[in-house]
């Protein structure tokens, strides 16, 4: 698939609804931050310095083994996509918000399935990432380091004995490592038992946010999870670390789900009907609508209380329903109001 | 007055936000409000992280260099403790090693530790390797003499020694 195909579609492998622990667990990210070492980082270089270095890691994919996987690696400039070409990839989670600014000098690689991809110029020279459905934490940081290791074969990496590998921002020294997983928490959100799970993560050494990063509110009772020490600890304890506390919170969660359907049944059927009812009928919808009725409606997929839909057309429907796929269809700058008449439309069309 | 954003509609909605002293405001329209609220835009004033930063930096300066601020630079590329202090973002590899004690402590506050425990690149020296290594099985040799495990510590022993002759060795 194209950089072109891959913003026509709203659809990437991550949304699948598959992989171990998918009831709650949507999505399983890793993210490695690597500087080259003959270059100042990246909001210190000029245009053609920034040039270079993309050019560096360019040479880096194309000496990549004939049989490395994931196959052959393209680099794709952010100034040759549309401005909502462009946040539709930050709506599908493949690059970051970072990426949109001072585009001129930052371009991104992604393998066919969407499964891997490297933002250049970002913060850092290289972000590789790697996000899978389900549980998979460990497959994915396996990814991102066998990536890693091929690109370090051509590249000379900023590294240093004492710090690892250096990072623009000091809070990335060290593995340069963060991981984080999508986990959907309903149950823990109605019986309020988040507000005592939420603070004991933080002691953890874990930092809890919303759907799309960094200074977001938790819509659609969806929160992420990351590690927020990069040093000190090595790869794997930081993979570890975060796999058994999601464990922990996945427990949590599904004894939630069946004491609630247990006691509340009849209650509990009808907020998600009434909810599923409304997706399906509505004419106008916000987002912030959508994606609190789609919560209920993932959550009766999971209870098996709906069975014609699929989960994978759930995780579609929160990045088509979003801006910047719904002007695309349109073709134009929607008002709001046209927008949440467009959203109400292609979701009625879906269900 | 007039939307900021859209400039349309009668500005009705007031946002103040003010970080390390620096006001911004923006006058929007009910609507525009509404918009930004709903893509996650958040009404409260947001706490930039990359200031924050350097805002801790900054008064680590003031009570480090007050007399030489501005003279400490990196001198690969140039970039000042103040612009660090200002942006939270280092300029090069270098800054690491030439912003010395102030950045060492600021790492040790961040991540409770100065120390890179992880992977280290396939092409940096063998040596870096074997004396991360034997670190690591030092710290399971206490594990295991803790435990009471003493033929796995005898083990463990025997392979910090046989690294260390290597180390020895290749010299």
């Amino acid at each position: 698939m194209s950089l072109k195909d891959s913003v026509n579609n709203a659809y990437s492998s991550w949304m699948t609804g598959t992989g171990p622990d998918n009831d709650v667990v949507i999505s399983s990210r890793v993210r490695a931050a690597r500087n080259l070492s003959h270059f100042a980082f990246p909001h210190m270089l000029d245009d053609d310095k920034a040039q270079e270095v993309i050019h560096a890691v360019s040479l880096a994919l194309e000496n990549r083994g004939a049989d490395c996987k994931p196959g052959k690696l393209e680099i794709n400039n952010m100034i040759e996509l549309s401005p909502e070409d462009r946040q539709i990839l930050v709506d599908k989670h493949l690059i970051s918000n970072d990426l949109l600014k001072d585009h001129g000098r930052k371009a991104v690689v992604l393998s066919e399935d969407e499964a891997i991809s490297i933002m250049l110029n970002e913060e850092d020279h290289l972000r590789i990432q790697c996000i899978l459905p389900g549980m998979q934490l460990e497959s994915s940081w396996l990814q991102v380091n066998n990536i890693d290791d091929e690109l370090e074969k051509t590249l000379d990496y900023a590294f240093s004995e004492k710090f690892g590998y250096l990072t623009a921002c000091p809070t990335n020294v060290g593995t340069g490592l963060r991981c984080s997983v999508m986990v959907h928490l309903p149950a823990l959100v109605f019986t309020e038992q988040i507000k005592k799970v939420l603070p004991s993560i933080s002691k953890l050494g874990l930092t809890v946010r919303g759907l799309y990063g960094e200074g977001t509110e938790p819509v659609g009772n969806l929160f992420q999870i990351s590690n927020q020490v990069t040093l000190g600890h090595s790869e794997e304890e930081i993979v570890q670390n975060l796999v058994s506390v999601t464990k922990q919170l996945l427990d949590q969660e599904r004894t939630a789900r069946e004491a609630l359907y247990d006691d509340r049944k009849e209650y509990m059927e009808d907020k998600i009907g009434r909810s599923y009812g409304i997706l399906k009928n509505s004419r106008i919808i916000s987002f912030n609508e959508v994606m609190s009725r789609l919560s209920d409606l993932r959550l009766g997929i999971d209870l098996k209380i709906i069975k014609d839909v699929s989960p994978q057309l759930v995780n579609e429907l929160i990045v088509l329903t979003r801006q910047a796929f719904l002007n695309k269809e349109a073709g134009k700058e929607l008002s709001v109001f046209e927008r949440d008449v467009k959203r109400a439309n292609i979701i009625r069309e879906k269900l | 007055m007039l939307c900021e954003r859209c400039q349309k509609k009668e500005a009705t909605v007031f946002y103040t936000e003010i970080i390390n002293g620096q006001k911004k405001q923006l006058n929007l329209c009910e609507e525009c409000a509404k918009e930004l609220h709903s893509q996650g835009f958040d009404f409260m004033p947001q706490l930039n992280f990359h200031n924050f930063l350097g805002s801790i930096l900054g008064h680590n300066i003031s009570n480090f260099t007050k007399t030489s601020l501005g003279a400490n630079k990196c001198e690969v590329c140039g970039l000042s403790e103040e612009e660090f202090a200002q942006k939270g973002l280092l300029g090069c590899g270098n800054c690491y090693e030439n912003f010395g004690n102030t950045l060492d402590s600021l790492v040790r506050s961040i991540h409770g530790t100065n120390i890179h425990n992880g992977k280290v690149p396939e092409k940096t020296s063998d040596r870096v390797k074997y004396k991360k290594e034997i670190e690591s099985l030092r710290s399971q040799l206490k594990q295991a003499v803790a435990k009471e495990q003493y033929e796995n510590a005898a083990k463990i022993r025997d392979s910090i020694k046989e690294i260390e002759k290597r180390l020895e060795q290749e010299g």
